[in-house]
């Protein structure tokens, strides 16, 4: 395979360390993989819940080995003409008429135009698949939510992840000019194909523990106090737990992190607690189950401080809501 | 090695997990490159490339502790020589000579309270020595890891003991953290066992992990959604013809254009838009009568789900009458305000709280039944028990003529159906499928079914019976 090589990592380590360098702090499993995944130039299905970055983990790489970064994003009903290729048809109609214009005044003959000139990568509309794989720099290949799309679409895919390549009937095949990193997430609302699943490596990304998710709000938000970030993260642990219907996610954390700041606490209690709920919960029923479930627990702590009558202020106010 | 990775790979498969030839060669290809002797390099480099969903990862967690577990001891006793200057290897020297269960029992606690992982492991393995000493080994982990967690006096952080714990002048212990200690104390035990018996545990009893019956409402509902997601889509494409049969319809403007180009712009031949398979129509019907009570909330689960992946669904309650609940699932999407609405303003029972699914097939028949059409699919959660009043098949009957499709889910094992007062063999001639459904597994089986491939090894759907059988 004619694949121009770029610099290649050599351990696992020095993957999270230029990962770290775009703001992302991977855990072992997820460097060594996004290594094995330059190295050995699979593709990599990238599972998980929600809002535990997916697509942050590709933009990062592709900041990270310095690529551009080429998104597909995935729907119901998406098909090849929006994710390979299309051929642009109005302009190889105007190209019909006008040589057959043009020869008919120059010779009397109307020739029909030869198949060879209008199939051409001239009338080639790129999509950003057909992008990714005819790019002359090395791209990294994000196809965001491919359990969005019908099986077919995961079919259509096969060629492309394992050989790198597109076949176009009326131009033959076209091959990768450069190796792209592809990553394909998933939020598992439905089972993959086996064949899909075999052609890829294969992460699987979770809530981070308490201590990574510290870091990485620190990181994204370093005006914030450690212990509140501790704190932060333990209270959005906490409704992480509960049977909601959409968990906050990590941005959610980071964005409550700024909020935060911008209200100026120094810890979270009740009533901070219940002014800027809104920022990690988005759904009016998980509102009411995380204001019964957790405010109380959040209640008990501040209330050895204050005086026991706020706690009840607190609960009236909750009821009326 | 190499002879080891494959032989882990066929123990792999023993578990059900599905590896192909290509997955084992990625492996080593990875293995090549990270090198071997990293312990966690070693076992991701391997689980990237061989377990490809949260199921099979732990699978694979489980047996890889199983297959390597040599090695992973090994490992730990390097770990242990290298940091001399670590807590736990400080422990190991003072305890190894004098094995005080006092003393044990103190360092325990700080550990668990630092909540250093490698101490709680050597402290897991002296307890272990120290309780094997006195010659109380059963043999059995878990009667072992009781004894143990009792002998050292280990309780949880419950509000009576955390005081109990505070007047014997002793710290509480975090909950978290003592099961983490406990973990560590089980695996330590389970490497005992296998080491002392020479073989492996058995293997089977891996797949049946997690399969536990969602009885339990909430807690299940993330099973049950995955196995209805997998329903919509076969449902929306059941009962239509397989693609390419007929090719009838709008005419794709952009495509005949485009293949019109062929032939110098004139358009020969016609592209036309394909069909989309039409969006079932799905009524549901579901008893919640006493009998039912324990599956009543599983099938409420299901319903509740189903309301998640289709738009067009309605869905019904009955008892001895039928109410229909679209709406309070539209409204309320918490599940138990959903349960309680129902069972609260359902208006199903009347006076004696037993199912009449006579009455309730006829009252279907006359309200509903005008709205079934070719596309409805008609789905009855119900276990088919009339207490003794007539079952009124010719009204069901009329019911499933009217609709497209008719399953009948039981929420019995197919073993008790026609015993008692259960008339499920007068309904069975007109459902195009009746299937016992008491676990998310039997939902997936019921999936897999109306799709067309019915497991081998699982239950197969009562297709239309022959006799009736009283």
């Amino acid at each position: 395979m004619s694949v121009s090589s770029t610099i290649q990592p050599e351990t696992p380590a020095e993957v999270a360390a230029s990962l770290r360098d775009s703001a992302y702090l991977a855990d072992d499993s997820t460097a060594l993989i996004a290594f094995l995944a330059q190295r050995l130039g699979k593709p990599v299905l990238v599972e998980g819940p929600a809002g535990v970055g997916k697509t942050e983990l590709a933009k990062a790489l592709a900041r990270a080995t310095d690529r551009e970064l080429v998104r597909l994003q995935c729907y119901e009903g998406l098909d090849e003409a929006k994710a390979l290729y299309e051929w642009n048809y109005r302009k190889q109609l105007l190209r019909i008429q006008a040589t057959a214009s043009v020869r008919a005044e120059s010779d009397g003959a109307a020739d029909s135009v030869e198949m060879g000139e209008i199939f051409t990568e001239e009338f080639l509309l790129e999509r950003p698949l057909m992008r990714a794989i005819a790019s002359p720099e090395p791209v990294v290949l994000l196809i965001d939510e491919i359990d969005k799309t019908d099986q077919e679409f995961e079919a259509m895919l096969l060629e492309l992840l394992s050989d790198f390549q597109i076949t176009i009937p009326e131009m033959g095949r076209i091959g990768a000019t450069t190796h792209p990193i592809v990553l394909l997430t998933s939020n598992n609302s439905r089972e993959l194909t086996e064949a899909l699943k075999r052609r890829c490596l294969y992460l699987w990304l979770d809530y981070p523990t308490a201590e990574r998710e510290v870091e990485i709000i620190r990181l994204h938000a370093p005006e914030i106090d450690e212990k509140l970030a501790a704190r932060l993260v333990e209270v959005v642990a906490m409704v992480r737990e509960l049977d909601l219907k959409k968990p906050p996610s990590i941005a959610e954390a980071i964005d409550w992190a700024r909020t935060l700041i911008l209200m100026g606490a120094d810890d979270i209690d009740a009533e901070v607690f219940r002014q800027s709920l809104s920022i990690i919960i988005k759904h009016r029923t998980d509102l009411d189950l995380v204001v019964e479930r957790i405010s109380p627990r959040l209640g008990r702590a501040d209330a050895g401080q204050k005086d026991a009558g706020s706690g009840k202020k607190r609960d009236e106010a909750v009821s009326k809501t | 090695m190499i002879h080891q990775v494959l032989a882990f790979c066929e123990e792999l498969r023993g578990e059900g997990v599905a590896i192909g030839t290509s997955e084992i060669q990625d492996a080593f290809q990875a293995l090549e490159i990270v090198p071997w002797t990293s312990p966690v390099d070693f076992k991701e480099a391997l689980a990237t490339t061989v377990a490809k969903s949260p199921k099979d990862r732990e699978v694979f967690d489980l047996v890889f502790e199983r297959f390597f577990f040599r090695a992973t001891e090994s490992a730990a006793i390097e770990r242990e020589a290298g940091d001399g200057s670590g807590q736990a290897s400080r422990l190991s020297e003072a305890n190894r000579e004098a094995l005080d269960t006092e003393a044990l029992a103190e360092a325990i606690r700080d550990a668990i309270e630092a909540g250093d992982e490698s101490a709680m492991n050597e402290l897991a393995r002296l307890a272990i020595e120290a309780f094997g000493r006195q010659g109380e080994s059963s043999g059995v982990v878990g009667v072992d890891l009781q004894r143990i967690r009792r002998g050292l006096g280990l309780t949880g952080t419950g509000p009576e003991s955390a005081a109990e714990q505070a007047a014997e002048g002793r710290l509480p212990v975090d909950r978290d953290q003592l099961a983490r200690f406990e973990r560590q104390l089980r695996r330590e035990l389970q490497r005992r066992q296998i080491e002392r018996q020479g073989q492996l545990p058995p293997s089977r009893p891996l797949s049946e992990l997690n399969r536990a019956l969602p009885m339990r409402g909430a807690q299940d509902h993330a099973a049950v959604h995955k196995a209805v997601a997998q329903m919509k889509r076969r449902l929306a494409t059941i009962g239509h013809d397989p693609r390419g049969a007929k090719r009838t319809g709008t005419v794709d403007v952009r495509r005949t254009m485009r293949a019109s180009l062929e032939t110098g712009g004139v358009p020969l031949n016609l592209s036309y838009k394909p069909r989309r398979p039409r969006k079932p129509e799905i009524y549901v019907l579901c008893d919640v009568s006493t009998s039912v009570s324990s599956a009543a909330t599983f099938f409420l689960s299901v319903v509740h789900a189903l309301h998640d992946s289709f738009r067009k669904l309605r869905s019904f309650v009955f008892i001895e009458r039928i109410s229909e609940v679209t709406k309070i699932f539209e409204d309320e999407r918490d599940f138990s305000a959903i349960s309680e609405k129902i069972t609260s303003t359902g208006g199903v029972a009347d006076v004696s709280g037993y199912t009449d699914y006579g009455r309730v097939w006829r009252e279907f028949l006359e309200d509903v039944s005008a709205d079934l059409g070719p596309r409805s699919t008609v789905i009855v959660l119900g276990d088919a028990r009339t207490n003794g009043r007539p079952a009124a098949e010719d009204a069901f009957a009329r019911v499933t003529a009217r609709a497209n499709r008719t399953f009948w889910l039981n929420p019995e094992p197919e073993l008790y159906w026609n015993y008692g007062d259960s008339v499920m063999n007068a309904y069975i001639p007109y459902c195009d499928g009746a299937f016992e459904c008491w676990k998310t597994e039997h939902l997936e089986t019921f999936v897999d079914v109306i799709a067309g491939r019915p497991r081998l090894d699982g239950q197969r759907a009562r297709v239309p019976a022959s006799g009736h059988r009283y």
